[in-house]
């Protein structure tokens, strides 16, 4: 696999008891130390009403992130093209509609239904934000956000402009949760340019590679890493907080992973 | 772009296993809509069914992907000789530097719906055996036909509803021109099951009848099932005249409404206006256009607006979703290989059911086969979210 380049322009992050990027930096880096809470969603204020109340947990998470991202990078996220990967998308809802098709009469609820697909947040995002360019939903299982970051380093190459990465994964209630049990909800996002800006704060080279994934030295956050496949980004996230340059490793395809050498830009 | 050649594609869907079949489907004009019994579902509904899809037997080894979805992929795969194919480009490139990129909507959800009426009365436990990874996550479809064609480049699954496997061939061609891989099985499986067939009934989008796409009386989608590969690579030094290129692929968001396109169309727009620009094409250069074309009201109207206001309103151009039913994730990749078709033997395939075209539509809508040689072609695919995607596929022997 030839290397492919990018700019990290802005960060958004939020997980369980983190709340945004400078919170989860602050525990990468060994500063604070993590305590495990609730994934605190704020109400999205960009959504007209009406989207608004249809909107689950999942949507709220994708926008704070992507904001958060977008915000740090200067972009505006109307313009920006947008790639995002999830393992199971809304569980919630999907176990709605599991339960609906299993009872009798089988009456199932059209905004649940609409809300099924696994773009749903990517297509809520172009409404709250207007963004008009491509969109795209992604899934590999636990190396989904192996698979968002690739995609979005081919595109960079490609067309040569900003793209913005979202990875996001939320827990199945039972009985799903039992056959995959995620813990949390965990969201990242990166806006990524193919050229230094004023914004910059590292430059990635990826490549392929059948090396092992790292993992995280702190075990609780090792725990965190396996649990929640967007946390797969864990290893990339520390090395960009730490501001020093080191290669990382994350977790893609058996056999296929990415080596990221990171060099921050300050 | 760079174009880049589909040396293999095959197709399975209601009107047919494989090439030969759906070719002479859509050489007599054969609708292969049915009314719908398909395993409990009480809707008046009709659909495009696979026949024999429970029987297929999946490879020794891959039991753990048992699902509809998987089983609909490999008869798809078996069929054209599309699996040797995938080998020979393996010796050219090897193993890691084919990728797969695959669009589903539902991947093997069925087994989820059977499974939630088989919960333990006690403890609400899903039934033993019940496989998450292998059936029901979305990325199933993907890991199976890597691990069935025993592949190991870069694997993915793009799932973005209706327009899914129509944007798994753009990304294919990204990550190739971008050097990550040399070739890409892509397409798309989609299967029938509960979530989508009461999905779109509670929205109101599926018809009683046939659906009749552009229909002055149209009232809604039928759906179907399809199965759908193409094995995209970098131009060869020699190509067949008449093998099949992609030349262009155009992307875009509606940012308007989950399950409604703007009436303008605007998003469709613009995806077509980028995937002519990204094949250096000029709108005369189209010849035919397989439209989206759902065959409900609000859908067809709006693709129709957009059309006119790109194409023109007199390139010829029908929908196959009357004779296939609308496969959803797997429509881009099904129409696809039906646009390929379409160039090979210069064949613009008549929409079927359709007995009488809605002149408010600005379009010049094909009821007819019409035989006539072909150079370059486009397909439209659009999803829920307002996800959209048009490809331009082309003759190899095509001169500007």
């Amino acid at each position: 696999m030839s290397t492919l380049a990018a700019y990290v322009d802005g960060v958004g992050f939020l997980g369980p008891g983190v709340g945004d990027w400078p919170a989860a930096a602050g525990i990468l880096t060994g500063a604070a130390s993590w305590e495990s809470g609730p994934t605190v969603l704020p109400l999205p204020q960009c959504l007209p009403s009406t989207e608004r109340r249809r909107t689950g947990p999942l949507v709220r998470l994708t926008l704070a992130v992507g904001l958060e991202a977008t915000t740090r990078a200067g972009a505006d996220p109307a313009t920006l093209p947008a790639i995002f990967t999830s393992s199971g998308g809304d569980g919630e809802n999907c176990h709605e509609i599991c339960q609906a098709l299993a009872a009798p009469g089988r009456q199932l609820s059209p905004t649940r239904f609409h809300n099924s697909v696994h773009n749903a947040a990517a297509g809520y995002w172009g409404i709250a934000t207007g963004a008009t360019p491509a969109s795209n939903a992604l899934c590999a299982h636990d190396g989904s956000f192996g698979a968002g970051l690739l995609e979005a380093l081919c595109e960079l190459a490609v067309e040569r402009a900003r793209v913005l990465l979202i990875a996001y994964d939320a827990s199945y209630p039972e009985p799903l949760h039992s056959v995959r049990p995620i813990p949390g909800s965990l969201g990242v996002a990166l806006v990524l340019a193919p050229e230094r800006t004023a914004q910059s704060v590292a430059k990635l080279e990826a490549a392929g590679t059948d090396a092992p994934a790292d993992h995280m030295a702190d075990a609780a956050l090792e725990a965190l890493r396996v649990s929640i496949p967007a946390a797969r980004s864990l290893p990339l996230l520390a090395q960009l907080a730490q501001r020093t340059s080191g290669r990382v490793v994350i977790d893609y395809l058996d056999g296929v992973r990415l080596a990221v050498q990171v060099n921050p830009c300050h | 772009m760079t174009p880049l050649a589909l040396t293999s594609f095959t197709a399975t869907s209601a009107i047919g296993r494989g090439l030969d079949a759906t070719y002479a489907s859509l050489r007599a004009l054969r609708s292969a809509l049915a009314p719908c019994a398909f395993e409990t579902v009480d809707l008046g509904t009709c659909i495009g069914e696979v026949a024999g899809v429970d029987a297929v037997a999946l490879p020794p080894g891959l039991e753990e992907f048992e699902c509809r979805n998987n089983r609909l992929a490999w008869l798809g795969l078996t069929q054209d000789d599309f699996a040797a194919a995938v080998e020979a480009c393996a010796a050219r490139h090897g193993r890691a530097r084919i990728g797969v990129f695959l669009g589903t909507s539902t991947s093997g959800i069925l087994e989820t719906e059977l499974a939630y009426r088989r919960r333990d009365p006690a403890s609400g436990a899903l039934p033993a055996g019940f496989r998450y990874r292998g059936a029901h996550n979305t990325f199933s479809l993907a890991a199976f036909v890597q691990r069935a064609l025993r592949l190991s480049g870069p694997a993915v699954v793009i799932s973005s509803a209706c327009s899914s496997s129509a944007k798994a061939f753009a990304s294919a061609q990204r990550a190739i021109e971008a050097g990550v891989m040399d070739a890409a099985v892509v397409g798309g499986v989609d299967s029938l099951c509960l979530t989508t067939l009461y999905g779109f009934h509670s929205l109101q989008l599926v018809s009683a009848r046939p659906c009749r796409p552009f229909d002055a009386s149209r009232d809604g989608i039928s759906i179907g099932e399809a199965a759908a590969f193409a094995l995209l690579e970098r131009r060869p030094a020699s190509l067949e005249g008449d093998a099949v290129l992609l030349v262009g692929a155009g992307e875009s968001s509606d940012a308007y409404h989950m399950s409604a396109p703007p009436p303008d169309g605007r998003g469709a727009r613009a995806a077509m206006l980028r995937a002519l620009a990204a094949a250096d094409l000029v709108s005369e250069d189209i010849e035919y256009i397989n439209f989206h074309g759902t065959g409900t009201p609000s859908n067809d109207e709006a693709e129709g607006r957009a059309v006119a206001s790109v194409l023109g309103s007199e390139v010829p151009g029908s929908s196959t979703k009357g004779a296939t039913g609308h496969t959803l994730g797997a429509a881009g990749a099904l129409e696809a290989v039906i646009c390929a078709l379409a160039l090979r033997y210069g064949l613009m395939p008549g929409g079927v059911n359709t007995t009488e075209v809605d002149r408010a539509l600005p379009v010049s809508y094909l009821r007819e086969n019409c035989r006539r040689p072909l150079s370059a072609v486009m397909s439209n695919s659009f999803g829920f979210g307002g996800s959209n995607c048009s490809l331009i596929f082309a003759r190899a022997d095509r001169s500007r």
